[in-house]
């Protein structure tokens, strides 16, 4: 009943290491997961590979077939050609650790940084009270078994290593949303941290998480786009700008002239109480502060946002096949011009001179 | 560049640490002991087989039972004590499911607060679902994903406390952290007492020492001994086999639960479960004529509350109080027994089950809104479609009832050592000889936050810390390394599915006295094979290395299954005797006792704890007839009788 089929397998550590070929015998309505196993009980039997619960419920065994990120247990032998070749590899976005195993303490790590439910100081245990349809909104999230296939899938930190540090991934932009979601979470800045300190502003929606996740959350519509809308309707909204402005003096960062202690810097009260950045937000604290302070020419240049794509990842060339009206902005929808001042790299010549 | 991970022998480097609380196992019961250790004060280890939020836990798909009054406001703790003990045909221990009952509304709503998004009810409480063996709607649950809410919330608890840390103390390491895929292969003593644990990472395969004083078991069951399982790779006894070489006891551990329903086909998912909840929300079993075969598998004792033709269970779903449960909804081992006799009889599918069908009872749509996991899973795996089609089911091993037997309230070990506890399905007696659907997930918080507080205490009390002694560690440290020197043995994988084979065939759902005796030959035929077992590549991330150390683990603990089996002449529970169908009220006052004399397993029996009378009388005389003994009967005769009479007099 078993068909032998043919199977490319990377095998090696961090030092490196090369595909292999094997041939395997493949019974009817297999996975890929169950012919790791048999090679495992055969003639690789120290070939690293993680799983658990072999059901899609778990997120362990990820890994890369033919060149998709999947999960091994969901991924159905039928679904190849019989004399296809199967590819396997590890996840690309993660180091190696041995063979299929990938060391992913990156998403550990970006777990850790992202602030934690708040209860609500005034709701005993058992007193809690939420709507079915308004808990169904995080519960979306929460549905999540964190395989990280839409982490590894992020071109922000697929190719670009060098992002990690200021990216949290798609993963945390639904805890985050998750979270602002939740009828009773006490925090009310879930957003903004989303913007400031996840990196939400890398994002430009090309939506591959949402194609690979295994649970069909909708990552990018349900979670990332409203995150961003919000942002930015409270941010670049001119008249909420203005308000601010008007109403809100003291809260919100304000740019002023200092005294002689510190000729040529212009300081916000920002630089203590956190720091207000603007799309694709830097995650150094010190940049944006020096940001903040006029002309530095050695800061970090926040990474700008890209412009929305359509599906084929190409910008729309006429409006009539784009999904919004008018061309969209090279500058990223999220976006909008006049930038607030204080994030300008800029110093008045005469900001120095004393007031009269 | 040469790896130096390739030689075994090169280096054995151990990484030392010192905590007051390590907690082996980083599903339910470990993560809440932790938070419970944490939150007393204590620096807390937890290790995890595998990466942080993958444990077992994941797989409960059912719900979190507990008598919060919800949905039925006459459910209390009471009336799911008695569900509980009629679940374990009253073999469990008293006090234990006495204490679940009593505090799982607590460690529920104490969920909340640390995040976790129940499903409602419309006046904004917890939903509770109705399950096989429970009185009353009593489960909580989010979908049909519970177990990953439960895990997820206690992994995030976690992390918020990490986060105190890093903010008070500089490092989210302070107080607590997580080792994960790491594994311990030893406990180490300072005389009787609990001085450390001895283990390696997995990703490296470099060794850990952990110089503790108190040890918390967590570790989950032994299904990976069995052909047919739902559990993991990770569930090969490891806390059950620490505990007997620390000198600790197991109870109960003939008893394994066979969930009824199963994936039988496609054979890939084999041992993948279908929830209860399917038939919670009326799906029924038939047999390959078509019949609903379950009116036939009624025992007498459950006569009582379910109903007789399909009408009346039908209406049940509808209008509970007026009509009886259908019969589906009997506890799990009556299900498993009568799909077994419908395939025995020749009436199941080729791929030996039965058709449990919910598509032609329910609306395509809200079978997806019930039940999503469920039907995205056999869409997924099997790419059948169970709005449309009927979903192919038999017994798989699921759950072990039996472990470490444990004092009730502290979850310390008993036996001859001391600071080491059990919490969740490592440990024994919470459930007796059956476990009813949801009762694990409110187990592991109850017992979790039980095990991690009461070892916190533990560690306060100690005059002095014990000291891990040098020649054990060198003795563990040669142990783990030997099938690598080894290259003359035997593949660990052919030894597993050997191991597996002999408990699924001849330990399995129906046993008789002559197969349970030749699996114990077997077994020490095994015995011997595994001590000779050779694992090929190097230390780093090699799971044949880690299946040949596992084997050890589920070899004695089967042998304690295989024991205790064929001692117990009766049918009770998850343990079945083709030779003794019935079960025994004497039978019912025994546990049977595992532990090490050396390499054999010695077992004894031991006399159950009798029920305090305040429980006792919380039952009708008429059902404790079916399990209590003549003797005991007219005790309890006497005690109401002497009830009567006081009342009488108060009366007066």
């Amino acid at each position: 009943m078993g068909t032998k089929r043919q199977f490319r397998i990377w095998r090696g550590d961090a030092d490196g290491g090369d595909l292999r070929d094997y041939t395997v015998e493949v019974n009817e309505g297999e996975v890929v997961l169950d012919v790791i196993h048999r090679l495992q009980a055969t003639e690789a039997p120290d070939l690293a590979c993680r799983w658990n619960c072999k059901a899609g419920k778990c997120g362990s065994c990820s890994m890369e077939i033919n060149g998709m990120p999947k999960l091994g247990c969901m991924t159905r032998m039928s679904t190849f050609e019989e004399n296809e070749t199967v590819t396997v590899t590890p996840l690309r976005t993660f180091p190696v650790i041995r063979d299929l195993v990938t060391d992913v303490s990156f998403n550990y790590e970006k777990a850790r940084e992202t602030p934690a439910f708040a209860p609500p100081a005034d709701l005993a245990p058992g007193d809690y009270r939420m709507q079915q349809v308004d808990v169904e909104r995080s519960q979306e999230f929460r549905k999540c078994i964190e395989c990280f296939l839409c982490q590894n899938v992020c071109h922000v930190i697929r190719d670009h290593d060098e992002n990690k540090p200021a990216f949290s991934g798609p993963r945390y932009f639904i805890r985050a949303a998750e979270l602002d979601m939740h009828p009773l979470d006490a925090k009310s800045d879930r957003k903004e941290y989303a913007q400031a300190e996840q990196g939400l502003g890398f994002c430009n929606i090309t939506k591959c998480c949402t194609e690979v996740c295994p649970e069909h959350i909708k990552i990018t519509d349900n979670g990332i786009i409203p995150m961003k809308e919000r942002v930015v309707d409270r941010r670049y909204d001119p008249l909420v700008w203005l308000g601010s402005k008007i109403f809100r003096r003291g809260q919100v960062p304000q740019t002023f002239v200092t005294s002689e202690h510190s000729p040529g810097a212009v300081r916000s009260h920002a630089a203590s109480t956190g720091v207000h950045s603007h799309a694709g937000g830097s995650h150094d604290i010190t940049s944006e502060t020096q940001a903040q302070q006029g002309v530095n020419w050695h800061r970090e240049v926040p990474h700008p946002t890209a412009p929305a794509v359509d599906a084929n990842g190409r910008l729309p060339l006429t409006e009539l096949t784009f999904d919004r009206a008018a061309a969209p902005s090279p500058f990223g929808d999220d976006v909008t011009f006049p930038l607030p001042p204080e994030h300008l790299n800029f110093a008045h010549p005469e900001q120095d001179e004393k007031k009269h | 560049m040469t790896n130096p991970h390739r030689d075994p022998s090169a280096t054995t480097r151990i990484e030392r640490h010192h905590y007051d609380v390590v907690v082996i196992g980083a599903g339910g019961a470990g993560l809440r002991a932790a938070i419970e250790a944490r939150l007393a004060g204590k620096k807390t280890a937890i290790i995890s087989k595998s990466l942080f939020g993958k444990a077992h836990t994941v797989m409960a798909e059912g719900g979190a039972a507990a008598a919060m009054g919800n949905v039925n406001s006459r459910d209390s703790w009471q009336v799911h004590f008695r569900d509980t003990m009629r679940g374990g045909k009253f073999l469990n221990n008293f006090r234990m499911a006495e204490l679940h009952a009593k505090e799982s509304p607590q460690r529920i709503w104490e969920l909340e607060t640390y995040g976790a998004l129940f499903d409602r009810t419309k006046d904004g409480k917890i939903s509770q679902r109705n399950f096989g063996g429970h009185e009353y709607p009593r489960l909580a649950h989010v979908g049909d994903r519970t177990g990953l809410e439960l895990i997820r919330t206690l992994q995030q608890k976690i992390v918020s406390l990490q986060q105190e840390d890093k903010r008070d103390h500089g490092s989210y390491d302070a107080r607590i952290k997580v080792f994960a895929e790491t594994t311990i292969t030893e406990l180490l003593l300072d005389g009787d007492r609990i001085a450390g644990a001895f283990g390696y990472y997995r990703e490296s395969g470099e060794f850990i020492l952990f110089e503790a004083p108190a040890v918390v078991l967590a570790t989950g069951g032994v299904g990976r001994s069995y052909k047919v399982t739902s559990n993991s790779w990770e569930y090969t006894g490891d806390g059950h086999a620490l505990a007997l070489r620390a000198g600790a006891t197991l109870i109960n551990m003939e008893f394994l639960q066979f969930h009824p329903t199963g994936m039988v086909w496609p054979v890939s998912v084999k041992g993948i479960l279908v929830t209860e909840s399917v038939r919670g929300d009326g799906g029924v079993l038939k047999n390959t004529e078509g019949k609903r075969f379950m009116f036939e598998y009624v025992p007498d004792v459950f006569r009582k509350q379910y109903a007789e033709t399909e009408e009346e269970a039908d209406r049940w779903y509808t209008d509970p109080d007026n009509n009886r449960r259908p019969p589906e909804l009997l506890p799990r081992d009556e299900v498993a027994r009568a799909i077994n006799s419908e395939v025995k009889a020749g009436r199941g599918t080729p791929a030996g089950g039965v058709y449990l069908d919910i598509a032609s009872r329910l609306p395509a749509e809200e079978i997806r809104r019930r039940l999503p996991s469920m039907h995205h899973q056999f869409k997924g795996l099997a790419d059948v479609d169970i709005t449309k089609e009927p979903m192919e089911v038999g017994p798989t091993c699921h759950y072990v009832m039996g472990g470490v037997e444990v004092d009730p309230d502290s979850g310390a070990a008993h036996g001859a050592v001391h600071g080491l506890f059990a919490a969740g399905e490592v440990s024994g007696g919470m459930h007796g000889s059956n476990r009813l659907g949801g009762n694990s997930l409110s187990d592991l918080l109850v017992f979790g936050k039980r095990a991690g507080g009461h070892a916190a205490t533990y560690v306060d009390q100690l005059a002095a810390r014990p000291r891990v002694e040098v020649s054990a560690v060198e003795t563990a440290v040669e142990t783990a390394l030997a099938p690598l020197q080894r290259d003359t043995g035997e593949n660990p994988y052919t030894l597993q599915q050997d191991l597996q084979a002999v408990m699924g065939d001849l330990v399995g759902i129906i046993r008789r006295e002559g197969e349970l005796e030749d699996a114990l030959v077997r077994l020490a035929e095994l015995r011997e094979r595994v001590a000779k077992v050779s694992a090929a590549g190097g230390r780093r991330y090699n799971p044949g290395w880690h299946l040949a150390l596992d084997l050890r683990n589920m070899l004695v603990v089967s042998e304690c299954t295989a024991k205790a089996a064929l001692e117990r002449q009766e049918s009770r529970g998850g343990h079945t005797r083709e030779d003794f169908p019935t079960m025994d009220p004497q039978w019912r006052r025994v546990n049977l006792v595992c532990s090490l004399d050396g390499d054999t397993v010695r077992l004894e029996r031991k006399p159950l704890p009798k029920m305090r009378t305040e429980l006792i009388s919380l039952f009708d005389r008429a059902e404790l007839a079916k399990y209590l003994t003549d003797e005991e009967l007219a005790e309890f005769d006497a005690l109401a009788a002497a009830d009567a009479a006081a009342a009488e007099k108060e009366n007066r």
